[in-house]
């Protein structure tokens, strides 16, 4: 399990408790948390899971595989700290990740 | 106005078997889709990725289950209108009375929805002012190059899209090209050739640049472009083009009085129909309880839907089940010799 915060476009912080070996698309999906649609279900085809990564986090996690960066470039308004979070599994490891929507995901 | 037994909204994979089962059973039906091809997400999203979760098909691209599904149609006559969208659908005594964006208008009892997650529009630029200037002098797909010439064109986008529109636009226009980051991901003789025209001082080339904002009252005058490191350059241009790729929207079946819930529409696991009589949604799109997303799932969807779509196209006559192998009418209409 790892807590994992979800800060919404309205500044909201929703902290949710994921199941290890999920990623964090589907933590935020089975939570309801808005904006995060992952229309094509985690097959990194639609970037609608784009997340901003806390800056302190981004280089913790594991770093994005090929494919990840291309489809980034659909994405709205990509920052150096994008990615996927269809890309991102949960693990002890990553207990406390902060990410954030884009305002024009919601 | 065109009257079939039964509209199918979406070309993709569920659509296309859907009206394979309406055929097999002698209803006849059109096809709408808002893509310029058939294939849905398969050709669109994944055309050349592998899949493994066709029952009996071991491996197979998204392309080569389009195909295959195509194939599996040819014994029929089915009219597609791709390129269209459907905008209204309203109730017209015991029918559906169906209309798309292009004015083509159909009557039917039923309309089966295998519309995936929505239709796809092209991604837009996420500054709002934009908007003011989409298709006059901001655009997202290019109707006709002739518009352009001796003007300056900035194309947003690091695809093929925007590679060969940057390539092609550079010999009678200026043109500059923006892109978020050092690397394109178009096919390399396309990159080098990019590299090449910027080397020569044919197309002028900003990486690490995303859009800021558009400037001008009445036209477009200039833009702002900002860097990672939010440096901010203005550029005077006549023109913008995005090439963003594109991004599935529900549209106007939200607008139908359907029962939707996060993007998909409930349905009953017998007949596969929505809260209104004679609609029903097949395959990504529908929700019940123990939805699978796959493609087999739409697979039997469609087929439990086309059952039911009999009922209301043929309302005196009596619905038997027959089997492909033995049946002499289904092989009548399949154009192949009985035993």
């Amino acid at each position: 399990m790892a807590k994992i915060t979800y800060i919404t476009h309205d500044n909201q912080k929703h902290e949710v408790e994921v199941q290890n070996g999920l990623t964090v698309m589907e933590g935020a999906v089975q939570n309801d948390i808005p904006g995060i649609d992952a229309d094509c279900g985690g097959g990194m085809a639609c970037a609608t899971c784009h997340v901003y990564v806390k800056e302190d986090w981004f280089n913790k996690i594991p770093k994005k595989e090929d494919g990840e960066e291309d489809m980034l470039d659909m994405a709205f308004e990509p920052k150096t700290n994008s990615r996927l979070s269809c890309q991102i599994v949960v693990s002890d490891e990553i207990d406390g990740l902060e990410v954030s929507i884009p305002s024009k995901q919601a | 106005m065109i009257k079939t037994d039964a509209l199918i909204i979406g070309a993709g994979p569920t659509g296309l078997f859907t009206a394979h089962q309406l055929k097999l059973i002698g209803l006849n039906c059109e096809v709408v889709d808002n893509l310029d091809k058939i294939g849905g997400q398969c050709i669109e999203l994944y055309p050349d990725k592998p899949i493994y979760d066709i029952p009996a098909v071991p491996e197979c691209t998204g392309e080569e289950l389009t195909n295959n599904l195509i194939n599996q149609l040819k014994p029929f006559d089915i009219k597609f209108h791709l390129n269209e969208r459907v905008e209204k659908v309203k109730k017209e005594n015991d029918n559906w009375l169906v209309k798309t964006n292009n004015g083509t208008s159909f009557s039917t009892p039923n309309v089966i929805i295998a519309g995936g997650v929505g239709s796809f529009e092209p991604r837009k630029f996420s500054p709002q002012e934009c908007e003011k200037f989409e298709n006059k002098s901001l655009f997202y797909s290019v109707k006709d190059k002739k518009i352009f010439k001796g003007k300056t064109v900035s194309i947003f986008g690091g695809g093929d899209s925007a590679l060969d529109w940057a390539v092609e636009l550079s010999k009678e226009c200026s043109v500059n090209l923006i892109h978020r980051r050092d690397e394109f991901r178009g096919a390399q003789a396309t990159i080098d050739k990019v590299h090449q025209l910027a080397k020569d001082g044919k197309i002028n080339l900003f990486t690490q640049y995303q859009m800021a904002t558009v400037k001008g009252d009445k036209n477009l005058e200039s833009i702002d472009i900002k860097h990672d490191n939010n440096e901010i350059k203005n550029l005077k241009t006549d023109y913008v083009l995005g090439f963003f790729g594109l991004i599935m929207q529900l549209g106007p079946i939200a607008n139908w009085g359907l029962n939707i819930d996060k993007k998909t529409i409930e349905v009953d696991t017998e007949k596969f129909e929505t809260n209104q009589k004679g609609i029903y949604a097949v395959g990504d799109i529908c929700n019940y309880p123990g939805k699978l997303k796959l493609i087999l799932s739409g697979f039997h969807e469609g087929a439990l839907a086309a059952r039911a779509c009999f009922k209301l196209a043929r309302p005196n006559e009596k619905y038997r089940f027959e089997f492909t192998t033995s049946s002499k009418t289904i092989k009548e209409r399949l154009g192949v010799k009985g035993d």
